[in-house]
């Protein structure tokens, strides 16, 4: 069943690799637009299943953590500095101490309390930034210069953006498979599955809990940073709460557990606001009866209809 | 090797442990019996770590634990079963295993080699799969097995991480007859190499099993001895007797 | 500042913990007897305040516009719940989440096209658009001590409800054993029925009072969900009691943090660095008392009995 997600991640990832040279629109922007905000929709989806999926821990703050990985580097591009990996380092080191301090906090609980809990502290992170007067407040920043790669262009728009957000995606992908893998997801799993347990097999579950945490808060950071490469603007709207449930759609579109479901949720979501939103105005008016529908009688995802692997349903 | 001495515990003005102490040998099968509401289970909880008490210590071979939260005492040697089963019921029955098996081998922040392909723990758990007779599930999904095979799943979880001492609470619980008299079989192979501390209300079990039995009742060690000695004594039959067991 | 100052942020903040509660109330009796967990609540907190405009358009009675604005918040709660969230009682919380999510899309964006969207508001009853003179320097609105004490007389038939009366009984039981409660044989589904549409309807009631206050917009409930969450983790989940303390603490410290925060850090520090902090520092109190709670005393303030 493994050599048939990673089929189908090799097509998904050559399609994305060869699209700009199919399309003759390239660097006319919009369509390449499009799939770059999709791609890093797919890399904070892909790092919240890593929660949602794997730990059984369900999170309604993790836009947030885009959010700080977005104002971290925007504020660092203020303050003058320009080298993307300097950029990339205080990014990390910002969205790992909020991630490290919040989840220490929030896992003190689990199940429900924990959604609550970290939906609250989202929320304490989007007001903290719209206080921010100095970097645009409420109304967002629009960043005059962006961060090159020792003075390369490579990492904007005009260059090659596209290839280092699809490089970051696949990183992403490639190592979240890996370590689900690994031991450490498996302790993660045992966890999800039955955390007592767990316990008693000698895994002290809240500090594997806290580093998958603070793991999927430095992935969701790095798109954040990404973000503000391809939109040249920061604005609190990213760390909203409402952008946290887009991206649990997303996972829950895709299936649990399931990075290439994360890949094509966030693609079906992003196209969906484009279809349904060039037709009629008010296209939430049948996106959110739409979810509704979804959860009442739909339950595997999308990637069941591509026969990934089983879903499993998360842990109350 | 298991060391329990002078426990306390109360909750408000209930004292569930009176100064409770046990001492259990190297080799040895030490039985708890008492009627329900004696304090077993909270005696259990802080043996294993759930509960602290008020006062006293427990110590694992020659190492004070009183302290240590669950999983540092498991890391320390005390392996457990539930009286309710507690397995991982989405992963495979060999993986239950192996993933006993990886606590106690090395670190598990290991983010990237594949933990199905490890040697090692593979070997332990397909070894620990023999020792309780599911070498034949090992690739059935752990919510599939019966409720015979579960109760052998979880000693085997608890053999894996090789522990020092075993812990069993109520064993033979939901299990029927033959199913019991094989599971005290394999218990009593295992007697002869790993001290335990079984809680049970199976008389037959303990008469096969233990060397020496103390009864609790009301919080406190009221009677110990051999099986034969205790009972004999006519306050454990007096509190079994009043709990309708005889 | 001013004594009056004070005491007027002090009101406001009152006044702010009762809207508060009147949410917060709904959502922990949800989660404690169903356990679930419910983000639409909020929006029928707008829902309420869109009907408290619909209807004074259409009748031009307050009186009237309460009585009709509370039944169809009321018939809207158990319309929901027929439909939806009684599917999703025994689902998990990911798909509660998921499918409440939803409704609180379409809601707003239903608010938004039939009402548009911009702000709208209504006046306060003739009757209660006075003020009263409370000391020689402080005038205080009638209206919003109307709504004060409005929250006040819920809060205390709520109380006796649930500690006083049969259904009060059975709602205790389901916050602390709900297997207890459906082995008594009692109609869960119709408890369910009602505990879900007095939520409705209180978060209703919440929108109608705050529409001459507020301003009536989409997505108006949304932030005000969250401080409801804040509220029940902080009081303790399914108690009324603790709902009611956690309202009015968090609707105290929160108002009176976004006025004073600034001022009393200027005192401390230079005034264009307290004026960087202030505000971020204001709008994050609340979460800073959840945080000391989740570390001090993670129950909640007042648990329900062997909840949380």
């Amino acid at each position: 069943m493994m050599d048939r997600s990673l089929i189908v991640a090799g097509c998904i990832f050559g399609l994305l690799l060869a699209l700009p040279i199919l399309l003759p629109v390239f660097g006319a922007g919009y369509l390449t637009g499009l799939i770059i905000k999709a791609m890093l929709l797919a890399i904070a989806a892909i790092s919240l299943d890593l929660l949602i999926g794997h730990g059984g821990m369900v999170s309604l703050g993790h836009a947030a953590f885009v959010g700080v990985g977005a104002y971290a580097a925007a504020i660092g591009l203020e303050s003058g500095i320009e080298n993307i990996l300097v950029l990339l380092l205080i990014t990390l080191a910002v969205t790992g101490l909020v991630a490290l301090v919040t989840g220490t906090l929030a896992l003190r609980t689990s199940g429900v309390y924990f959604l609550m809990i970290t939906l609250a502290f989202g929320q304490m992170i989007y007001f903290t930034l719209t206080s921010l007067a100095a970097y645009g407040g409420d109304d967002g920043l629009t960043l005059w210069s962006l961060a090159t790669l020792f003075g390369s262009d490579v990492v904007q728009n005009g260059g090659g953006l596209y290839y280092v957000v699809l490089g970051t995606l696949l990183a992403t992908w490639w190592g979240i498979y890996r370590l689900s893998r690994a031991r450490f997801g498996r302790v993660l799993r045992a966890a999800r599955d039955n955390s007592e347990r767990a316990e008693v097999m000698g895994f002290p579950v809240r500090r594997y809990r806290l580093v998958a945490y603070v793991i999927a808060a430095l992935i969701a950071g790095v798109s954040g940073l990404l973000l503000v490469q391809h939109a040249e603007f920061v604005s609190p709207a990213l760390a909203a709460w409402q952008r946290s449930g887009d991206l649990i759609v997303v996972v829950v579109l895709g299936g649990l557990a399931s990075r290439n479901g994360a890949i094509l949720g966030a693609f079906f979501i992003v196209i969906v606001e484009e279809v349904l939103g060039s037709f009629i105005h008010e296209w939430r008016l049948i996106y959110g009866p739409l979810l509704v529908l979804l959860v009442l009688f739909a339950k595997g995802g999308l990637s069941d209809l591509f026969a990934a692997k089983p879903v499993r349903r998360a842990a109350q | 090797m298991l060391e329990i001495r002078n426990l306390n515990k109360s909750f408000g003005a209930l004292k569930v442990s009176r100064d409770i102490s046990i001492e259990i040998g190297p080799d040895q099968c030490h039985a708890l019996i008492g009627p329900n509401g004696a304090g077993k289970t909270t005696l259990i909880h802080q043996i294993s770590g759930v509960l602290q008490p008020d006062s006293g210590y427990v110590a694992l071979g020659g190492q004070d634990i009183t302290q240590m939260s669950v999983w540092q005492r498991v890391q320390a040697g005390l392996g457990r079963t539930f009286q309710i089963t507690s397995v991982l019921p989405s992963f495979s029955v060999l993986e239950n295993m192996a993933i006993a098996a990886q606590a106690k081998a090395g670190s598990s922040m290991q983010f990237f080699r594949d933990a199905a392909t490890e040697t090692g723990l593979n070997e332990t758990a397909r070894a620990t799969l023999d020792r309780v007779g599911l070498s034949d599930r090992a690739d059935m999904r752990a919510s599939d097995l019966s409720h015979g095979e579960l109760r052998l799943l979880e000693l085997g979880i608890a053999l894996a991480a090789d522990p020092k001492f075993l812990l069993l609470d109520e064993p033979m619980a939901g299990l029927g007859r033959t199913e019991s008299a094989a599971l005290i079989t394999m218990l009593s192979q295992l007697r002869n190499s790993l001290p335990m501390l079984l809680v049970e209300h199976d008389m037959d079990a303990i008469f096969q099993l233990a060397d020496t039995v103390s009864v609790l009742v009301d919080g406190s060690v009221i009677a110990r001895g051999t099986p034969d000695e205790v009972r004999a004594d006519s306050a454990a039959r007096a509190a079994y007797l009043g709990d309708g067991m005889a | 500042m001013s004594m009056t100052l004070f005491l007027i942020l002090c009101l406001n903040g009152l006044q702010y913990g009762m809207l508060l509660f009147l949410i917060a109330a709904g959502l922990t009796l949800v989660f404690g007897v169903m356990g679930f967990i419910n983000l639409a609540h909020g929006v029928q907190y707008m829902v309420g305040a869109y009907l408290a405009f619909f209807f004074l358009q259409l009748t031009g009675s307050f009186a009237l516009t309460v009585l009709l604005s509370l039944g169809s918040a009321l018939l809207i709660g158990l319309l929901l719940e027929f439909f939806v969230f009684r599917h999703l009682y025994h689902r998990s919380h990911l798909d509660q989440v998921l499918a409440t999510f939803g409704i609180i899309i379409f809601l707003n964006e239903l608010a938004k096209v039939l009402f548009g969207p911009t702000t709208l508001s209504i006046a306060p009853p003739e009757l209660l658009s006075g003020s009263i003179q409370l000391t020689e320097t402080l005038r205080y609105p009638v209206y919003r001590f109307v709504t004060i004490f409005a929250g006040l007389a819920v809060a205390v038939a709520l109380f006796l409800t649930v500690s006083y009366t049969r259904t009060g009984m059975l709602i205790r039981a389901g916050a602390t054993t709900p297997e207890m409660v459906s082995a008594l044989g009692v109609n869960i589904q119709k408890l369910f029925m009602i505990v879900f549409g007095v939520g409705a309807m209180l978060a209703g009631f919440a929108g109608v009072i705050a529409a001459p206050i507020f301003a009536i917009e989409p997505g108006m409930g949304d932030n005000l969900l969250i401080v409801a969450f804040v509220v029940i983790i902080i009081g303790g989940v399914g108690s009324i009691g603790g709902a009611f303390m956690a309202a009015l603490l968090v609707g105290l410290i929160d108002t009176l943090g976004r006025s004073l925060a600034t001022i009393v850090l200027s005192a401390v520090f230079n005034p264009s660095f307290a004026n960087q902090i202030g505000p971020a520092l204001a709008s994050m109190l609340i979460y800073i008392l959840m945080a000391g709670i989740l570390v001090f005393r993670p129950q909640g303030l007042l648990p329900a009995k062997g909840g949380a």
